[in-house]
C-alpha cells in the first residue's frame, strides 16, 4: 500500500476544504492508524509493538535513503508509513526478521521495478506477497478476524468509504465488492460451499486495508476511471481462480499479478498516445 | 543518467535481489518438519543421545484402540473436527502394588476403556471390565474425554474421576480390588462438554478438589442436536464456550459447586489446565489453557477467592489456541515455568507455543512471566496437543515431549483454505457450522510426527524427533510420562485420536543416575498434590510438583522422577507440603525410589 493522494479537481470553496486538499495525503494514514488503535484497543490485534515499530521504522528509512540516493529528493513519509503499518498488521511472525524483511522489501520494490519513471506494484503488496508466497515456516498472513463487534467493522468500513470517495477510488472499491460478491456467488455453487463461507472473507480486517488501502493506491492504479473499473474486475477474477486452487491470499496474489501489468500497459498506451499528439504533422510542402 | 546514479541503481537492485534470494532459501531450509526416514539406529540414538524410544504395544500386551466420538449428523460436513478430541491417557498406580498402571479413555458410544493393570512382567492385562470402569462411554451419559486419579477420601487408594462430553462420573477405588461409582449425589454437575480436569486442593484444607473445564457449551449434546450455532464467535476472541466447574471437596463424599463463588465465570473455550502455587503462599494457582482466545491465570487469595490476573502476568495477551499447560524446571534453578501448546501451520498461522519462565521470585505476590519458548528452541512443533517435561536421558535437565498432528485423513490433502474462509469472518458465520466448508475427508495439520527435544542444558532444546524414535504421524493427544517397569528412567504414553496409542520404552543408553520420591500427605492431602519437591546436587536444584493432573488430558505418575547425570551424591532434597510443613532430607540414596510420609510438625 502506498496511497500518495492528491485530490485533484475539488473546488476549493471553503478554507477548509482547501485545507483538506492540501493535507490529504495525510488522511489516509491517519485512517490506518485508527484502523490500528480501534483494532487494538478493542481486541488487543497486535502481538508486538515492536514488530510494528521494526516494520515503519525499516520502511520510513528505507524511503528516506533511496528516495535521497535514487531519485536525489526528500520525499514525504506519508506512503512509507502506509507500507510500514500495512506490513506491521497483514504480516504474522513470532520474529522480528520479516518485518523488517518484507519492509525493505516493498520500498525497494519501489526504486527497483520502475518504468516510464513510475513504480508498478504496490509496495506492500509486493513485499507481503513475496513473503506469503514462499510459505515460509516465520510468516503467516492476518487471516484472521478481528472480533465480532459490529459497531467497530461499520465504523471502519464507513470511514473507509468516504476516505476513498474523497480520494476519488470510490468507484474501485465498490466495482471490486461488487464482482467480490457475485463470484463467491459463482464460487458456492461450483464448490457446494455455503454462500456465507465464500463471502466471509469480505467481512475480516484483511479485506478492510486491501480494498481501502491496497486496491485504491492511486501511485499503481490506471489512470482512466473506467481502467481502473476493469483492473478491479480482473483482479477480482484473478482472485476468483486462485481461490478456487486454494491459495488463502488470493487477494493479495491477484493484485500482484494484475496490478504491475495493468500499470504498465496504461503507462504505454499513455506514451504512445503523447507520442503520436506530439508528432508533428505534414508541412505546408509535404507530398504526403 | 549519470554513471554514479547507473552504479547506485545496479547496487540497490543487487540488494534487491539478495534479499529475494535470501528469503526464498530461508523459508526452504526452515522447514520444522524434517521428517527423516532413514532414522539413527537405536544403538546409535543411545550412544548419542543417552536414550531411545521403542514403541512396544506389542510386547506390553496393549492392544487399545481410540474410536472418536459420534457427532450429531447436522455437523456432518465438519465431522471430523468436531471428534477430534477424547483420546486420552493417565498413569496411576490404582492397586498399591508399586507398579504404575495405564488408563486410555475411548469416545464412541459404546466403546471401552482400558486399565492397563502392570503385570510387573513387562506386561499389561486389561482390568478394566473386571474394575467396572470400561462401559463408560452411554448414550445419555455422554462420552469419555479424559480421566485424572485422586485418593479423595484420602482412604489411601486412588479414585477416578472421568470427564466427558457428558455427565462427569466419579468411581471411589474399594482397596484396589473395584471400582463403585458414586456420582449420583456427589455433587457432580449434570452435563459438561470438558476435554479438562484436574484436582488440587484450592484451600489447603487437606480435601482435593475438582476444576473441570467447559469446552462446548454444556446446553449443547453433541450427538443430539438442534442446532447448529455451536462453535466459537471468534477465532481469537471468543468467550462462547462452555462454563467451567470449581467444584469443592466437603470431605462427605460430596462436592459443592463454589464455581462463581470463586470467581471462576469466565466461558472461554477451555482445554487445559494445571496448578501450581506461584507466589509461595502455599496456595495453588491455576493455569487455564483457552483455544480462541487468551490463557488465563488466576491468583488464589488465600483459599478464599480466585483473581484472574493473565495479563498482570503477561500471559493474558496474545490469543492462540492453547491446547496444553504443563509444568516444568527448564534451567534447574528451582524456577518451574508453564509450557502451553498452540498451532503452528507454514505460512498459514504460526502462533508457536509458549514456555511462561516465571520472572518474579516465589515471594512476588503478582507473579508475572517471560516466554522462552523462541529462545529455548521449543516453539514451533505444529499443531500440538498434549505436553510433557521429564529427563528422559537422566542428564540432570528436563526434556519435552510434544504431541502433534490435528486430523490425519486423505493425504495430500488440506482443510486450511476452507478453514481460513470461515475463521477470517464475522461472528455470525463463524459461529454456525453449516457455513463451515465441507471437509469432504480432507486433512488439517495432518501426519505430523512428535517432536521431542532434548534439554541440552544449556538454556537450549535440540530437536531429536526423527533420531530417538521411529518416525510415526499419528493425531497425538494426551502425553503421560512415568516409569512403567521400575527400571529409573521415563517412559512414554501418547494417546493418539482414532488410533492406537503408542507406548515408547525408554532404552536408556548411559549410566547416569537417578532418584524418585512417592509423596504421602499426612496433613495434607493424602496425594500431597500441590507439593513441591527441590533436589539440590553438584550446584544445581531441580523443583517439581506433584500435580493431579496436568498436559492436555492427561495425568503423569503420581512420583517426581529425578535424573541426576554422572553425579553420584545429591546434596539434599527439601519437601515442601501443602499443609505449610516442610521436610529435609540430606544425602539421600540415589538410584531409588523413596516412598516419604508427611512428617507432623514440631510445635
Amino acid at each position: 500500500m502506498q496511497q500518495e493522494y492528491k485530490l485533484e479537481n475539488i473546488p476549493a470553496t471553503t478554507s477548509r476544504s482547501q485545507w483538506l486538499k492540501d493535507n490529504f495525503q495525510y488522511i489516509p494514514p491517519a485512517f490506518i492508524t485508527l484502523i490500528l488503535l480501534v483494532g487494538q484497543f478493542t481486541f488487543g490485534i497486535l502481538d508486538s509493538y515492536t514488530t510494528l515499530v521494526a516494520a515503519i521504522a525499516t520502511a520510513m528509512i528505507a524511503e528516506i535513503i533511496l528516495a535521497r540516493i535514487v531519485l536525489g529528493t526528500w520525499k514525504n513519509l506519508a506512503s512509507a508509513y502506509i507500507t510500514g503499518i500495512s506490513v506491521g498488521i497483514l504480516i504474522r511472525s513470532n520474529v522480528i526478521w520479516p518485518y523488517v524483511v518484507t519492509s525493505l522489501l516493498s520500498i525497494l520494490s519501489k526504486y527497483v521495478f520502475r518504468y516510464k519513471d513510475r513504480h508498478l506494484w504496490n509496495p506492500s503488496n509486493f513485499g507481503i506477497s513475496w513473503m506469503l508466497a514462499l510459505y515460509s515456516a516465520n510468516v503467516a498472513g492476518l487471516s484472521i478476524q478481528w472480533g465480532s463487534n459490529l459497531l467497530a467493522m461499520s465504523v471502519i468500513w464507513i470511514l473507509g468509504l468516504l476516505i476513498v470517495n474523497r480520494a476519488k477510488r470510490l468507484h474501485v472499491t465498490v466495482t471490486y465488492v461488487i464482482s467480490f460478491i457475485i463470484l463467491a456467488y459463482v464460487r458456492c455453487l461450483i464448490t457446494g460451499d455455503a454462500f456465507l463461507a465464500e463471502l466471509s472473507p469480505l467481512t475480516g480486517p484483511m479485506y478492510q486495508l486491501f480494498i481501502f488501502f491496497m486496491i485504491t493506491d492511486p501511485p499503481t492504479s490506471v489512470s482512466s476511471r473506467k481502467g481502473r473499473i476493469i483492473v478491479a474486475i480482473l483482479v477480482a477474477i484473478a482472485e476468483f481462480v486462485l481461490r478456487l486452487n486454494n491459495l488463502i491470499y488470493a487477494p493479495f496474489f491477484a493484485l500482484f499479478l494484475v496490478g504491475p501489468l495493468a500499470k504498465f500497459l496504461d503507462l504505454r498506451w499513455n506514451a504512445l498516445h503523447k507520442r503520436k499528439q506530439e508528432k508533428p504533422g505534414p508541412g505546408p510542402g509535404s507530398v504526403i | 543518467m549519470s554513471p554514479s546514479k547507473k552504479y547506485t541503481k545496479i547496487i540497490i537492485t543487487a540488494i534487491f535481489i539478495c534479499l529475494l534470494a535470501i528469503t526464498f532459501v530461508a523459508s526452504r531450509n526452515n522447514d520444522f518438519f524434517s521428517i527423516k526416514r532413514n532414522s539413527r539406529q537405536k544403538a546409535a540414538a543411545e550412544k548419542a543421545f543417552g536414550f531411545y524410544l521403542e514403541p512396544v504395544n506389542k510386547e506390553a500386551k496393549i492392544s487399545f484402540r481410540h474410536i472418536a466420538p459420534e457427532v450429531d449428523p447436522k455437523l456432518n460436513n465438519i465431522k471430523m473436527q468436531i471428534a477430534s478430541m477424547g483420546a486420552a491417557v493417565s498413569i496411576c498406580d490404582f492397586d498399591n502394588d508399586g507398579w504404575n498402571d495405564i488408563y486410555f479413555t475411548n469416545s464412541a458410544i459404546g466403546s471401552k476403556n482400558a486399565l492397563y493393570r502392570n503385570l510387573h512382567n513387562g506386561e499389561f492385562e486389561d482390568v478394566a471390565g473386571k474394575m467396572q470402569l470400561a462401559h463408560v462411554n452411554r448414550k445419555g451419559s455422554g462420552v469419555s474425554m479424559g480421566a485424572v486419579w485422586c485418593d479423595y477420601d484420602n482412604d489411601g487408594f486412588k479414585d477416578l474421576l472421568l470427564y466427558k462430553w457428558g455427565k462427569p462420573e466419579l468411581f471411589k477405588n474399594i482397596e484396589g480390588k473395584r471400582f463403585e461409582r458414586v456420582t449420583e449425589g456427589s455433587g457432580l454437575p449434570a452435563w459438561v462438554n470438558a476435554n479438562s480436569a484436574i484436582w488440587f486442593d484450592f484451600n489447603n484444607d487437606g480435601l482435593p478438589d475438582i476444576f473441570i473445564g467447559g469446552y462446548y457449551k454444556e446446553i449443547f449434546h453433541l450427538d443430539s442436536l438442534n442446532t447448529t450455532k455451536i462453535m466459537p464467535e471468534s477465532f481469537r476472541y471468543a468467550n462462547n464456550g462452555g462454563r467451567n466447574f470449581l467444584l469443592k471437596n466437603k470431605g462427605n463424599g460430596k462436592f459443592e459447586d463454589v464455581t462463581n463463588e470463586y470467581g471462576l465465570t469466565s466461558t472461554k473455550w477451555t482445554l487445559a489446565a494445571a496448578a501450581a502455587d506461584f507466589n509461595g503462599d502455599g496456595y495453588p494457582e491455576l493455569y487455564i489453557a483457552n483455544d480462541y482466545n487468551v490463557d488465563e491465570f488466576y491468583l488464589n487469595k488465600n483459599g478464599q477467592r480466585f483473581e484472574e490476573k493473565g495479563r498482570e502476568a503477561g500471559v493474558g495477551h496474545i490469543p492462540k489456541s492453547g491446547m496444553n499447560a504443563s509444568f516444568g524446571d527448564i534451567a534447574n534453578d528451582g524456577n518451574i515455568g508453564v509450557y502451553t501448546t498452540n498451532i503452528t501451520e507454514k505460512g498459514i498461522l504460526i502462533q508457536g507455543n509458549n514456555y511462561w519462565q516465571p520472572r518474579s521470585d516465589r515471594s512476588a505476590e503478582q507473579p508475572s512471566f517471560v516466554d522462552l519458548a523462541q529462545i529455548s528452541g521449543i516453539e514451533n512443533a505444529g499443531w500440538s496437543y498434549g505436553a510433557q517435561f521429564g529427563d528422559l536421558n537422566n542428564d540432570g535437565f528436563m526434556d519435552l515431549y510434544v504431541a502433534n498432528g490435528f486430523i490425519s485423513a486423505k493425504e495430500n490433502t488440506s482443510y486450511w483454505y476452507d478453514y481460513s474462509k470461515v475463521t477470517g469472518g464475522n461472528s455470525a458465520i463463524i459461529g454456525d457450522a453449516k457455513n463451515w466448508p465441507d471437509m469432504e475427508g480432507k486433512s488439517q495439520s495432518g501426519y505430523e510426527q512428535d517432536k521431542i527435544w532434548l534439554n541440552n542444558s544449556d538454556g537450549l532444546f535440540e530437536d531429536v524427533s526423527d533420531k530417538v524414535c521411529p518416525a510415526i504421524t499419528y493425531d497425538g493427544r494426551a502425553v503421560a510420562i512415568a516409569d512403567l517397569w521400575n527400571r529409573g528412567v521415563l517412559d512414554v504414553v501418547v494417546a493418539n485420536q482414532n488410533n492406537i496409542p503408542l507406548v515408547y520404552k525408554n532404552y536408556a543408553g548411559n549410566d547416569n543416575h537417578w532418584i524418585a520420591f512417592d509423596l504421602q500427605g499426612t496433613i495434607s492431602n493424602a496425594d500431597a498434590i500441590g507439593a513441591r519437591v527441590e533436589v539440590e546436587w553438584d550446584g544445581k536444584k531441580q523443583a517439581q510438583i506433584v500435580t493431579g493432573g496436568m498436559g492436555f488430558s492427561s495425568q503423569n505418575q503420581h512420583r517426581l522422577h529425578f535424573g541426576i547425570g554422572k553425579s553420584d551424591k545429591i546434596d539434599r532434597v527439601v519437601i515442601y507440603w501443602p499443609s505449610g510443613h516442610a521436610d529435609k532430607i540430606e544425602n539421600p540414596e540415589i538410584n531409588k525410589l523413596h516412598i516419604i510420609k508427611e512428617s507432623k510438625p514440631n510445635n
